[in-house]
């Protein structure tokens, strides 16, 4: 397995605010305001995001939702590692 | 997320990319991972695991649970456009159904790939509809619920 340098503490990422609706000039880490007025809705176009993720055979690595853009995507919620459904 | 786990081979044969997210660090995931699902699934969880640290993705999901800080059970099927086409959302102690996500996915594949509308339950190869002056009020005469 590749083994990516990874550090104790990173930026957790999240939603992408497109530079549109921006309103604070950075694209990275919007305001608890921001995520707040975003909501996806069916029919509408996905929001995006970031986040660090690990992956079998790769190890840890951030992932981008619109790097799958053109493919069917599946998101699974759930509440935590460890539980029992 | 097991349960979708096991049909992978299946959803990459519908062209489908699975992204798993809860509010665990990828540190978690990795774990679990070894302990666990490794042995439940063949192989482990082959798609990846993503760290919702905090919860704002799950917020604008519309999953997540300020009180108790964890995303709860959300799937959301994303068509080649990026526009969202389905949502079901869970409360956490029931598990989803799968076999529902597959025949979802099979549905907005048909729909998308013939302009074609596709009944309640529908399933590859039973009988969709052709919307149109023509149809109005004749449904009855081409599907019975």
């Amino acid at each position: 397995m590749t083994q990516l340098q990874d550090g104790c503490v990173k930026p957790v990422r999240g939603p992408l605010v497109p530079t549109s609706q921006l309103t604070t000039p950075q694209a990275e880490a919007p305001s608890i305001q921001e995520v707040s007025k975003m909501t996806a809705r069916v029919g509408q176009e996905a929001i995006d995001f970031e986040a660090n993720a690990f992956i079998q055979g790769v190890g840890f690595q951030p992932v981008k939702l619109s790097d799958y853009k053109g493919k069917w995507i599946v998101l699974c919620f759930y509440p935590g590692d460890f539980t029992f459904v | 997320m097991a349960a979708v786990a096991v049909r992978y081979e299946e959803l990459k044969a519908l062209g489908v990319e699975v992204l798993a997210l809860s509010t665990d660090s990828r540190f978690v995931h990795k774990i679990w991972q070894e302990q666990e699902l490794s042995k439940m699934v063949s192989g482990g969880v082959p798609f990846p695991m993503l760290s919702d640290a905090g919860g704002k993705i799950g917020m604008v999901y519309g999953v997540y649970d300020e009180a108790a800080g964890v995303d709860i059970r959300g799937r959301f099927i994303i068509d080649p456009d990026f526009i969202i086409r389905a949502m079901e959302v869970l409360t956490p102690e029931v598990g989803r159904n799968p076999d529902e996500l597959i025949r979802q996915i099979k549905a907005f594949q048909h729909v998308r790939a013939t302009g074609e509308v596709t009944p309640s339950g529908w399933q590859p190869g039973q009988v969709t509809l052709k919307p149109g002056p023509a149809l109005v009020g004749k449904v009855w005469e081409v599907w019975k619920p």
